[in-house]
């Protein structure tokens, strides 16, 4: 199997599918550290126990959901030498000391005070406990800025020299190639979009109990802040993404051009194709849809700006055209409907029926994925678009690859889906379950909820029979939502 | 030959390794032994007292990984190709290994079945971390910077022997780390694992050690050469000494101190390591100074060492001293 296949190819598909994998557990982590630190905050603030029941609720998702993403994430620090090892001894330089911050600066943070943040509430107390959540929140922060300055120095390379074996070498200036010109763009819209993933997670799961119980306060409090989030966060989103376009134009116009589907130049004024099939081999969109001078307006603020083509790059630079294209239209469509979602939640709560309405938790029960569909489509959008290219305009993907044989890649390309599908599939049927129990005040006098340890499994025998019942009944009630 | 920075990165990346292989030895040393312990208490002590500090001590081995793209990048880019298949095995293991923890407190209905993913994973992660080592110890193929063999070079009679010699040395750590925090049946088991794992340890050590000055003559002048001997000699009477102590310490049923006589033999089997390749890192192709990062990389790191390795070190002592003491059966109150 596998003789006569492309190694290169096998080898990208292998990267693809492990990183986005990897790439939605984050994407929920550092938004669901945040919100477990605002709970905990809030909880000691007023003392409510609904805080603290909430906590408590969204401490054992997130407790699967990390472990899911530490594992696969490991895959991902070692898929640049297994796979792509020239890449790694040219890159390495500069981009290597990026990611030992990272190891040093955030992973050692979340993963030190996980174990506390999980089972130690009850040795350390409230305030040590809840800077154990601090900082396990903070270290997914931290994470998220080292890996995509790293990801942003492979688009918007600077601060570097060329060495004379072919290495990239680190110029004066560490700043430079940290704070490289998409840097900032990629990490706004980036946490931001990690932010609404969790909201409408959150969100989801609060509509699901409000329309089996109207009256649950747990629920109605998630559901509320979750809109909120929604409803504030998602136009700020849609303009930071507008600027991370913008800067796209300035840095990698032939990004730019596949997600618009622009073949050819347009010297007065371009149109914004809202739908289409880009047809690469005769360089046009077949059955376009288009909004005349709308991509001028968009892009140049100007309806008659002139607007280049891909008919302006060499042909063996162009990135694909087809999945940039639909990718980007995917991650804008979503990003109108969370916006939509959010400003339907005002008019809700202004006319006082945020509770009591539930085409609207339907409607956000269906948006609950739509995070993770966007975040992924975005990333579509940037990695396929900064092709054929790994460090963009300078080192081709060709040229970046292992030595390896095409069965190889292949036979590993093969477990990788295998386990990925069982493991990460089990564990989201798991995290499923977890949703589906209704949030609830802890009982008077139960001793066994005093803390986060038994909710995160870690008690054995007698207790965890106590604690499981009144779940396990409202999870047979069916199979995932 | 004066002290540079490559040299102390070196020692840095060395310092990772052994920290992985301390803390995440003990880890995988339970997962390898727990398919004897009886399901229930024993396990779920066992389970219980690792659940808090895995992930940290795993955060070791992406040091040691993403230490090593960093600081000596062509090594990395030489080795990882190399041993392939090993590499792929270990990721997945330690997938299967990883989501354990949470995933058979999820499911009881398939406890049974996360239990031997548990334990599968961690059997094949150390054996695959320490054929790793036999790979890079027996030599790689190198061509114009890159990796020049096929993709089963590492399989030999040697890197199956130290593959073994890492299972049989982790199941030590393991054990001895069980007869530290937990108290009643799972404590007596745990004492009769570590009689066993101490016999295979000893053994399989002194078969590598044995094997490994045969494999190429550079090996057996500095081992046995003047006046490296007087240095390197020391090695194997001091790992002596502790197995001398080890079995002594296991008739007085001591307690930590055999978890900290363990950590010796790993230690001195770490200077064994150092004694043989240095200044190799591919042995005998490629030397640190051949793979180390430009000097602006080794500065910008060191900075970053230097500052957090203080407080790395600080909160991960204070998150083990959160839960010391014996596990207890019930859980942590």
């Amino acid at each position: 199997m596998f003789e006569n296949a492309d190694a290169l190819l096998l080898a990208r598909i292998q990267f693809a599918f492990t990183v986005s994998f990897h790439f939605i557990f984050p994407a929920f982590s550092i938004g669901l550290a945040s919100y477990l630190a605002v709970l905990e905050a809030l909880w000691l603030k007023t003392g409510k126990a609904l805080y603290f029941d909430l906590f408590k609720y969204w401490l054992k998702i997130f407790a699967v959901a990390f472990a899911m993403g530490v594992v696969s994430g490991i895959v991902m620090s070692y898929q640049f030498g297994t796979n792509w090892s020239v890449f790694s001894d040219k890159a390495g330089p500069v981009i290597g000391p990026l990611m030992a911050y990272e190891v040093l600066t955030a992973f050692f943070l979340e993963a030190g005070f996980l174990g506390v943040m999980l089972f130690g509430l009850e040795r350390v107390g409230k305030k040590l406990h809840f800077i154990a959540t601090l900082m396990v929140a903070a270290g997914t922060a931290v994470s998220a800025f080292w890996i995509l300055s790293v990801n942003s120095w492979m688009q918007t390379p600077a601060g570097f020299e060329m060495g004379a074996n072919g290495q990239f070498l680190p110029g004066d200036s560490w700043w430079d190639i940290v704070f490289n010109p998409s840097f900032p763009f990629r990490l706004v819209h980036t946490v931001i979009a990690a932010y609404l993933t969790t909201a409408f997670v959150v969100g989801a799961v609060g509509a699901w109990h409000l329309l089996k119980d109207r009256q649950n306060a747990h629920a109605r409090k998630m559901f509320s802040m979750a809109m909120w989030m929604a409803a504030l966060v998602a136009p700020i989103q849609i303009f930071a993404g507008d600027m991370h376009g913008l800067n796209t134009l300035e840095h990698q116009p032939a990004k730019v051009m596949a997600m618009e589907g622009h073949y050819q130049s347009h010297p007065d004024g371009a149109p914004f194709i809202v739908a289409g099939i880009p047809n690469s081999k005769e360089q046009r969109v077949d059955y376009a849809i288009e909004i005349p001078k709308a991509s001028s307006i968009i892009l140049k603020h100007d309806p008659n700006a002139p607007l280049a083509g891909l008919d302006t790059i060499p042909k063996e630079d162009h990135p694909p055209v087809g999945v940039v294209f639909w990718a980007f239209r995917i991650m804008v469509g979503l990003g109108f409907a969370m916006l939509g979602l959010g400003l339907w939640s005002l008019i809700a709560r202004w006319r006082g029926r945020l509770y009591e309405w539930p085409v609207l938790h339907k409607a956000a029960l269906v948006m609950g994925p739509s995070g993770f569909v966007a975040v992924i489509a975005g990333w579509i959008v940037t990695e396929v678009g900064r092709q054929p290219f790994t460090v963009y305009g300078l080192l081709r993907t060709a040229q970046s690859a292992s030595p390896l044989d095409a069965p190889a890649v292949g036979a590993s390309l093969l477990a990788f889906i295998f386990v990925y599908f069982a493991v990460f599939g089990t564990g989201t049927w798991y995290l499923l379950r977890l949703m589906k129990v209704a949030p609830k005040a802890q009982l008077e006098g139960d001793e066994t909820q005093e803390g986060p340890i038994r909710s995160a499994g870690i008690t054995p025998g007698p207790a965890q029979k106590q604690a499981i019942p009144p779940q396990d009944s409202a999870a047979d009630g069916g199979d995932g939502q | 030959m004066s002290i540079d920075l490559t040299m102390i990165w070196a020692f840095i990346i060395a310092f990772g390794i052994f920290a992985y292989v301390v803390m995440d030895g003990f880890d995988l040393g339970i997962g390898i032994l727990f398919p004897s312990f009886a399901v229930g208490e024993e396990r779920d002590q066992a389970m219980n007292s690792i659940a808090p500090v895995w992930d940290g001590n795993e955060t070791w081995l992406v040091l040691g990984g993403g230490g090593l793209f960093a600081a000596f990048p062509l090594a990395y880019a030489i080795i990882l190709p190399a041993t392939y298949p090993l590499v792929i095995a270990m990721l997945l293991g330690l997938v299967f290994r990883g989501v354990a923890f949470e995933f058979r407190w999820r499911d009881p209905g398939h406890r049974a079945f996360w239990d031997m993913a548990f334990s599968g994973g961690s059997l094949v992660a150390a054996l695959t971390q320490g054929m790793i080592l036999g790979a890079i110890l027996q030599g790689i193929t190198v061509a114009d910077r890159a990796y020049a063999g096929s993709w089963w070079d590492w399989l030999t009679p040697y890197t199956l022997l130290t593959g073994l010699g890492v299972v049989a040395g982790y199941a030590l750590l393991g054990s001895t780390w069980l007869v530290w925090k937990t108290e009643g049946s799972a404590q007596d088991h745990a004492y009769r694992l570590t009689l066993r794992a101490m016999i295979a340890t000893l053994l399989l050590l002194l078969a590598v050690s044995l094997y490994t000055p045969l494999l190429d003559a550079k090996y057996w002048q500095r081992w046995f050469a003047m006046p490296n001997v007087l240095f390197a000699a020391q090695v194997p009477v001091l790992t002596a000494i502790i197995a001398a102590l080890l079995f002594w310490g296991l008739r007085m049923r001591w307690e930590a101190s055999l978890f900290l006589l363990s950590l010796g033999i790993f230690l001195l089997g770490m200077i064994g390591l150092g004694v043989s390749m240095w200044p190799y890192v591919v042995p005998d192709s490629v030397t640190i100074w051949d793979a180390a990062a430009p000097l602006r990389s080794q500065v910008f790191m060191l900075i970053g060492v230097a500052i957090t390795m203080p407080l790395i070190l600080a909160y991960t002592g204070w998150a083990y001293w959160v839960f010391r003491g014996k596990v207890g059966k019930e859980g942590y109150h």
